[in-house]
Formats: structure tokens, C-alpha cells, sequence
């Protein structure tokens, strides 16, 4: 019965893990085809790097990757530092006026269809820019503004889940001690909270790296994402370049998910190793 | 009745003002009234314990004493300074927390070195006190670990040397003892009381836990409800309880409804219809005749005997139905005519001795001035 | 309302009153200086990117569209003789429910949206299950493998199966040598692929929520069953099942509600005639400009969307009660 059972456990393992990774492998391989018709494997010349060379000459792309890399990292740190202010307030300032609707809104924009988080953030936009003379046209700015909006109530929850953990005692002997209250935090709550900040700027970086559909809204000519061009460029259909460009993000992606995963485990082993030591020893 | 309110021995040189005053404070938080109207002096280089049950309210009132909690109503005053409104970094006082707080990624030199730090201490007076303090409290050589690195006790030991590093005028205790295991509990009791004799700071110790009390305290403040019901020395509260709460929360007693039924200034009599008899009480009670009173006998007051005793009164008997050996004593329980079973303690002296059997028919005496009266 | 008062371009008019509301609560927040920044600044760029831009929505919902930038007409005016008009429309909304078209696409939505999650939950869920009962160093790999992933492009994922499912594609070239098919089938542009799409870029969404639910079940739970006399198959279904509820419901809900409103699937995808409903706002938006329809049925999918977690809350609400 067990064995039965625990076999088709490790089947559907082995099933959703192949159907998670298999079209990113397949990407992988046909980013060293020769051929142009990318599925088509072209045994004589393959495999080959022209299309990484041809990646990398192509400024279109290269530019867009910049733009995307810029905005990426704006909006993570300023998702990051409102976000912190955010979860504080809601974790640690139980009752203010107005916390119903603060906390309905820190949510919000993670349940939200991209659509219409899109469509009004242009609206907003285009009714400022009429009123007001800001912003000038649509560009980098408003996209950073738009994804700051949502990447925000991400990084709100990986924070304050953090800071929930964080045993208010250690602020009130801080204060005890002497620490004023804006010392308390940075001496004290910033550097325990200090790795959750970093996931969600992370988790910041990578929603606006990857997003399209917002940006497609509040986008200007002149200021085109990477995702913008890519999405441009396979709605026409298969590209190998394309290929090439995902096989070295997917790359890049993993080695950084390996060495943190493996210095989390890491510390995670150490930290036991310690535990059990001071235990063994009385005192 | 003769409680003793004042400070007995244990108390140096009693000054006549007293060193922390609290004055009818008040903390309510919404309809909730977590502290009502506590009035308490405390002297200097006292150990005062605010001793009571989960929700009592005495975790509250070290939190106001601390500067986390604003009073709704009253004052604090600490060596005659009103400090009632001012913030907890600015208070001359330290708290020792119930889960230590130790900063986890502060190494234990630089958790004992923090209080010195914020007050702008020099870097070598800084090294020096937390050398001198981390030696007090058996700690020397420990000073780049990390918390996650000790043990219970060692962490108990970095908390104590970070909140007297900074010499507090006041140093609050919740719970202090309470996360440590029985045996290293005992040992750390004494301890504390050495190194709060040898530093002379005056502790205010919370605690749910009246044997901890009674070791570590000089004073005891019994609380419930948000209210002080007794103040008092260890030996007063526990032989001289002024409530059925107090007699009850603090040991174990036998507990009996009576009516008072001679009053006189060096004696009373009181009817039990529980003991199926009359309880004799060598001193007077000040309450209305025939009023409602409950007579509280400690077990080990209770002697037990196969003879019948010669004293006219406060005699029993009964018929023993539990037993339970302890080593150093054994608990009985005895159960009356009137089927009331009252709980007794002998000590066991002997070794060798013929023990009281189950079933066996015993006779049970006090002594006139054991049992207390208390007012229902 | 206070909305009123500001007058002059209405859609800023909007904002400016709730932004002055806003203030006052700020005013209104007790504490220190510190405190008050803490609390405002994170309140405020909500306030003015999110709430009001929403608020803006609504307003164009119900406005006319017009020829200019921006193509609608104001809801609110000031006539000559200084009285404020207000002139609400419902032509767009009987307009899209006149039209079978967003009605197909709102139901079309909901059934990709609800089939793909029940896949994603068939599929995922024994994977939770596997990575959760996993020994200790294989658990923790096996969780990074499921947010790998994550981190990948959602974009470029959804491109690889373009690749797979072409008609050159590897997926017809092994049908065809199996002899299954003659001549390449036509897998992309159709429901089929939309379908693949979604399950295949939310499964992550569903079994990270599964998996911290199963992890965190008592297993002694398990072991009280079988000493009780419950055998393994029954225990599932009796204990680990019901107790891990939490994370099915938090699951489905992260694989649905982006599913209703995806765009990017449905158009690399889909087909010409895979009718979704955010591709259907986006086409109005973009495509025929007509803002206040677009608007419209943006209201209506939050509407219905709403409506799935408020049903989702309630359930959950008895069933803590029972």
C-alpha cells in the first residue's frame, strides 16, 4: 500500500518537474542550432554560438536590456524602502487611523489583474500630465512609478512576514538600554529583518525585469523594455536569438539561486551544529 | 487582621523615604483595567517580587515601571523624581526580560557593551566594565560567541551583566527564572541574590511562580486582577494571609467555612459544620459575630497520632484514604465523619518507624495558634 | 462628496479630494514625527498610484467617449452659470452586456482560468506532497527546482512551448515518428495551447502554498490514524487532506486570479479566435481606443473577481466556525 502509494508520488515528481523544465531545456539546446528555422536541428553546423555573437551585436536588444536592467533596480530599492515603512507601520503600529484601508491597499495590487492595474495607472497618468504638466509624456519614469505601485505589495509581505517573527522584545530592551526609537531600528530591526529585505528586492528586481503588461500601458515611445521587444519580437513567431538571450538569463538565474540556496543550507546547518554544541555544554 | 505591612529585617536600614514610590497607578486598556489603583513603596536594595497569576496585571505594572506602557492615571516616582512621563531610553532603570532579548546578531561582549554604548560611554571604560561584568556573572571568556551559541543559563547570565552593566537605579526581572529547568533554577536563584547583595541595586522581580518568590524575595506583593491584595515578607504572607486568595495562592492549605460563634479580644470560637466541630483560635478576630469567616490550616501544622492527644481542643479524627511518600515528608489525606478529607504533611524524621497505614484510623491536632481566620 | 468641491479638470478634481481626505487622517495620526512618516509615506503613494487611479476607472466607466486626448468626456462639468453637472453614463455597460462578444470572453476566461487551476492543483499537489516528504537535503533542492522557475522570464517560458509546440516542432516531429499523425498537427494557436500555458507557468503559484501546508502538518497526526487502525489511503483522504485545506484554497487563488485577467498566454498562445477577457480589455484599449468600454469591463472582471475571494473568505470563515 505504501510502496504503491509512495511510487506514485515519485512518479508525479518526476512527471511535474520534466514538464517544469523540459521547454527551458529544449530553449537551451536550440539557442546552439544553426539553423534559422530554430526547431529544426541543423546537424551539419550545429552546434554553434552565432546567435550569441548575433545577440550581442544587436543594440536594439542590448539597449533595451539596460533600460530594463535601470528601471529593475530604481524601482526594487524604492519598492524596498516603501515597502519597509510599509510593513512596519502595519506590524508594529497596531492602531492608527485608517489601517483598514492602508491594509486593504498593500494588498491589492497583488490581486489585481496586470490589466487593469495597467489601464488605470495610465489614466492617472494622462489626467496628471493634463492638470498638472506632470508626468512629461510616458517613459522610464512612469514605468518605475507603475512598477514600484505593484512590486511594492510584494515586497510588503516578504518584509513583514520577517518582522512578525522578530521578537519585539529585542526593540524594547534596545530602548531599555538606552536606544532611541529611529536607533532602535537601525541598530536593532534593520539588520534582523536584514535578509528578508534583501529577498524582496530581489522579488522587486525580478517583477519589473520580467514584467510586460503594465509596462505595455504605461510605456512612452523611446522606452522600450526588454520584455516590450522580446514579446514584439516572438508575436511574429520562433526567433533563435531569442533562444540565446533566455539560455543566458536562465543561466544567471541559477547560478544565483545555487549559491544562495547552498550558503542558505549552509548557514542553516552551522546555525544547528552551534545550537546542539550549547546545549552539550552546560552552564 | 495582623498582617504585617511594614518591612522586617531583610530591609537595610529602612529610610524613611521610600526609594521607588508608585502612586495609584491606573492602566486601562480599552474597557480593560490591567492595573487598578496600586499604591506600593519600595525601599532601596530591596528584592520586592510582584508575585500573581497569568493576567494579573503584574507583568503591566513592570512595563510601566519600565517606561512601554504610559499610566492611564498616577505616578512613578524613582529616588524622588516623578519619571512617569519620561521614555524608557531616558529611565535610570533596566529590565532583564522574560525571553533574555538577547540581540542575535550582537556578540556577547557587544550585547553587555550596548547600554554603555548609547550613553556615549569611552570605548576602554566600555571594555573594562563589560570585562568586570562579564567576570561577575562566570561568564569570562565568552565574550565573542554568539547567543545561539549558549546554553539556558549562560544566556540568563548575558541578560543579568547587560542590564547591570549600566548601574540602574532600578533593574526589573520578569520572569527571571522561568525559561532555566529545575535544578539549574536552584542554583541561579542564589545566586542572583548574591550578586544583587554584592551590587546593592534594588530588583523588582515578577514572577507566577511562589516558590521563586519566596527564595529571592525580601517583600512579596500578591496581585490579582489588577490590585495588590497583600504586601508583605515571605514568612508574613505565608503565615499570616489576610484573604482566602492569598492563604489559597500561596502554598497549600486546607481550607474551611465557619461562623464565628465567641469573639473575645484573646481568643475566638468558630463552628464548622464541615469539621464536624469547633475550631479554638488563641487570638481575636475583628469581625461582627456570626459573620461568614473561612479558617485556613496549613498541612504541616496538621500532626497526626495513633493516641488520642491530651489537649482539650482542636482534635480530630479520622480515617486515612491517600498516601504519598516524598522522602522528606509524606502527604496524607484523612477524611473526617463528615466525609471533609483535609490534607496533612509529616515530616519523616525516622527511618525506621512504623508508618500510618491506609484505612488506619488516626487522631489529628493543631495547635491553637495555627489555624488563620480570614473574611470571606 | 467632498470630490465635488475642487472642480476644474474632473479626474484631478477626484484626486485632489481624496488626497486632501487623506491628509487629514495623516494629521489625525497620533505619535511621534517618526511615526507619522513611517505611516504617510508608504499611505500616500498607494493613495495617489493606486486608489486614485482605480477611482479614475470607475469614472471613465461611466463616461462617453470622444474624439480627443483623452478620447472621453468629463463627467463632471461646470455649465456658464456655475453649476456643477454630473452626467453618468451606463451606455457602456449596456453596451457590453448587449454584446455576446465580452460575454463569451468573460465566460471563456473564467473556464480557461478554472480548468487550468484544477490541473495545476491535480498535478501539483502530489509534487507538494513529494517535495514535502522528501528527505531532508533532497527537500531543499527539490523546493529551489519549483522557484527556479519563478525567476526565469515568465515571458521567455511561455515562448519555449512556441518552439515545442510549432508544427516543426519536437513535440510533432515525435508524433509523427510514433506514426500517431501523418502531417504535423496544429498544437499552437489553440485552446489546447493556452491551456498548457497556464498550467505550466502557475504550477509553481500552486505548489509552493501546498507544500508549506504539507510540510507543517503534524506527522504524529498520521501516526495516531494508523495506530487507530486507519490505513494509509483513508488517512489521506480523512487527515492530511481536510488539514491541509488551507493551502489548496491559498493555492488555487494565486493560479486563478491572474489566470482570469491573462493577457501574454492567450496572445503568444492562442489563437485569433481564443477570446479572453484581458486580451479583450487590452484590444480595446490599444486597438480601438475606446477607453470607457476598456474601462467598463475592467470594473466587471474586478467585480467578478471580487466576488470568487469574498465566496472563498466566506467558506473559510465556516468552516473555522464548524
Amino acid at each position: 500500500m505504501n510502496d504503491r502509494r509512495s511510487f506514485f508520488v515519485l512518479t508525479m515528481l518526476v512527471f511535474g518537474f520534466a514538464f517544469l523544465y523540459l521547454p527551458i531545456v529544449a530553449m537551451v539546446i536550440y539557442s546552439f542550432n544553426a539553423s534559422r528555422l530554430v526547431t529544426v536541428w541543423d546537424s551539419a553546423n550545429s552546434p554553434t554560438l552565432a546567435w550569441y555573437v548575433e545577440l550581442f551585436k544587436n543594440t536594439q536588444i542590448m539597449d533595451a536590456a539596460k533600460l530594463s536592467f535601470r528601471i529593475a533596480s530604481v524601482n526594487a530599492t524604492g519598492a524596498v524602502i516603501l515597502g519597509t515603512l510599509a510593513a512596519f507601520a502595519l506590524e508594529r503600529y497596531r492602531r492608527f487611523r485608517g489601517r483598514a484601508l492602508f491594509g486593504l491597499l498593500t494588498t491589492a495590487p497583488m490581486v489585481l489583474p496586470e490589466v487593469i492595474t495597467g489601464l488605470s495607472l495610465l489614466l492617472l497618468f494622462v489626467a496628471l500630465e493634463q492638470a498638472v504638466g506632470w508626468p512629461h509624456g510616458r517613459g522610464s519614469t512612469t514605468i518605475t512609478i507603475a512598477h514600484m505601485t505593484f512590486s511594492m505589495a510584494y515586497a510588503i509581505v516578504v518584509i513583514q512576514a520577517r518582522l512578525a517573527t522578530v521578537d519585539r522584545s529585542l526593540e524594547e530592551a534596545a530602548m531599555d538600554l538606552g536606544a532611541r526609537p529611529w536607533k532602535v531600528f537601525v541598530v536593532i530591526t534593520l539588520p534582523l529583518i536584514a535578509s528578508a529585505i534583501a529577498s524582496a528586492w530581489v522579488l522587486a528586481f525580478i517583477l519589473s525585469w520580467d514584467d510586460i503588461v503594465i509596462t505595455s500601458f504605461v510605456s512612452g515611445p523611446g522606452s522600450t523594455t526588454l520584455p516590450q521587444l522580446v514579446f514584439s519580437k516572438v508575436r511574429l513567431g520562433v526567433s533563435p536569438d531569442i533562444n540565446a538571450l533566455a539560455t543566458i538569463l536562465v543561466l544567471i538565474v541559477s547560478v544565483a539561486v545555487v549559491v544562495a540556496g547552498t550558503y542558505m543550507m549552509r548557514r542553516d546547518r552551522r546555525r544547528m551544529r552551534d545550537a546542539q554544541a550549547a546545549l552539550g555544554a552546560t552552564g | 487582621m495582623n498582617a504585617a505591612v511594614t518591612a522586617v529585617g531583610a530591609v537595610p536600614q529602612a529610610s524613611p523615604a521610600p526609594y521607588v514610590r508608585i502612586d495609584r497607578l491606573t492602566k486601562r486598556f480599552g474597557d480593560f483595567v490591567a492595573v487598578r489603583q496600586v499604591s506600593l513603596e519600595i525601599q532601596r536594595g530591596e528584592i520586592f517580587c510582584l508575585l500573581g497569576g497569568s493576567g494579573c496585571g503584574k507583568t503591566t505594572l513592570l512595563r510601566m515601571l519600565a517606561g512601554f506602557e504610559t499610566p492611564t492615571e498616577g505616578a512613578i516616582y524613582i529616588d524622588g523624581v516623578d519619571v512617569t512621563q519620561v521614555p524608557p531610553y531616558e529611565r535610570p532603570v533596566n529590565m532583564m526580560f522574560q525571553s533574555y532579548a538577547l540581540f542575535p546578531h550582537m556578540t556577547v561582549a557587544q550585547n553587555v557593551a550596548f547600554g554603555l554604548k548609547q550613553d556615549g560611554t569611552g570605548r576602554a571604560e566600555i571594555e573594562s566594565r563589560v570585562r568586570e561584568m562579564l567576570s561577575m556573572v562566570q561568564l569570562d571568556g565568552y565574550e565573542k560567541r554568539k547567543p545561539h551559541q549558549l546554553s539556558g543559563g549562560q544566556r540568563q547570565r548575558v541578560a543579568l551583566a547587560r542590564a547591570l552593566v549600566k548601574r540602574p537605579k532600578l533593574l526589573l526581572l520578569d520572569e527571571p527564572l522561568g525559561a532555566l529547568d529545575k535544578k539549574l533554577r536552584e542554583h541561579t536563584q542564589f545566586e542572583l541574590v548574591n550578586l544583587q547583595e554584592k551590587l546593592g541595586v534594588t530588583f523588582v522581580i515578577v514572577t507566577h511562580d511562589q516558590e521563586e518568590a519566596m527564595t529571592l524575595a525580601s517583600r512579596i506583593g500578591v496581585m490579582r486582577s489588577g490590585e495588590i491584595l497583600q504586601v508583605g515578607t515571605p514568612a508574613d504572607i505565608y503565615e499570616f494571609p489576610n484573604s482566602r486568595f492569598v492563604a489559597d495562592f500561596i502554598g497549600s492549605v486546607n481550607m474551611v467555612d465557619g461562623r464565628l460563634i465567641e469573639d473575645e479580644p484573646d481568643h475566638v470560637r468558630i463552628e464548622c459544620a464541615q469539621l464536624g466541630g469547633i475550631v479554638y483560635v488563641d487570638h481575636g478576630v475583628s469581625s461582627p459575630p456570626d459573620a461568614p469567616v473561612s479558617v485556613a490550616i496549613r498541612p504541616e501544622k496538621i500532626q497526626l497520632s495513633r493516641e488520642r492527644p491530651e489537649q482539650p481542643d482542636n482534635v480530630l479524627q479520622g480515617v486515612i484514604t491517600g498516601i504519598a511518600y516524598l522522602g522528606d515528608a509524606t502527604r496524607y489525606l484523612v477524611r473526617l465523619p463528615t466525609g471533609f478529607v483535609l490534607r496533612v504533611t509529616a515530616p519523616n524524621v525516622f527511618r525506621h518507624e512504623e508508618r500510618l497505614q491506609h484505612d488506619e484510623l488516626v487522631w489529628l491536632q493543631w495547635h491553637s495558634s495555627s489555624p488563620v481566620v480570614v473574611t470571606r | 462628496m467632498a470630490l465635488i468641491v475642487a472642480g476644474g479638470g474632473d479626474a484631478v478634481s477626484t484626486s485632489v479630494g481624496v488626497v486632501t481626505g487623506l491628509a487629514g487622517r495623516f494629521a489625525a495620526i497620533r505619535g511621534g514625527f517618526g511615526r507619522r512618516v513611517v505611516i504617510a509615506l508608504p499611505y500616500a503613494w498607494l493613495a495617489v498610484f493606486f486608489l486614485v487611479p482605480f477611482l479614475i476607472v470607475l469614472k471613465i466607466a461611466f463616461s462617453n467617449i470622444q474624439l480627443s486626448m483623452p478620447p472621453v468626456e468629463p463627467v463632471l462639468t461646470w455649465t456658464a452659470d456655475h453649476v456643477l453637472q454630473l452626467r453618468v453614463h451606463f451606455s457602456n455597460f449596456t453596451f457590453v452586456f448587449g454584446d455576446r462578444l465580452y460575454l463569451a470572453a468573460f465566460v471563456n476566461s473564467l473556464q480557461v482560468a478554472g480548468v487550468s487551476t484544477l490541473f495545476a492543483l491535480l498535478i501539483g499537489y502530489p509534487m507538494a506532497y513529494g517535495i514535502a516528504r522528501a528527505p531532508g537535503t533532497w527537500r531543499n533542492i527539490l523546493f529551489l527546482l519549483v522557484v527556479l522557475p519563478f525567476f526565469t522570464s515568465f515571458l521567455l517560458r511561455v515562448y519555449a512551448w512556441m518552439g515545442l509546440l510549432g508544427r516543426s516542432g519536437p513535440i510533432n516531429a515525435l508524433l509523427m515518428y510514433l506514426g500517431i499523425t501523418h502531417e504535423p498537427v496544429q498544437l499552437l494557436q489553440t485552446d489546447f495551447a493556452v491551456y498548457l500555458g497556464m498550467v505550466y507557468s502557475y504550477l509553481p503559484f500552486m505548489v509552493l502554498p501546498l507544500y508549506s501546508a504539507i510540510e507543517k502538518l503534524d506527522l504524529t497526526l498520521l501516526e495516531a490514524a494508523a495506530d487507530l487502525g486507519c490505513r494509509p489511503t483513508k488517512a489521506f483522504f480523512t487527515i492530511t487532506l481536510p488539514l491541509t485545506k488551507e493551502g489548496i484554497y491559498a493555492g488555487c487563488l494565486l493560479v486563478f486570479i491572474p489566470a482570469v485577467g491573462e493577457y501574454v498566454i492567450p496572445a503568444l498562445l492562442g489563437g485569433p479566435d481564443t477570446l479572453m477577457i484581458g486580451r479583450v480589455v487590452w484590444d480595446e484599449f490599444f486597438g480601438n481606443r475606446d477607453w470607457p468600454v476598456a474601462s467598463a469591463l475592467a470594473i466587471m472582471l474586478l467585480l467578478i473577481l471580487s466576488g470568487f475571494v469574498l465566496l472563498l473568505q466566506r467558506v473559510q470563515a465556516q468552516e473555522a466556525e464548524a
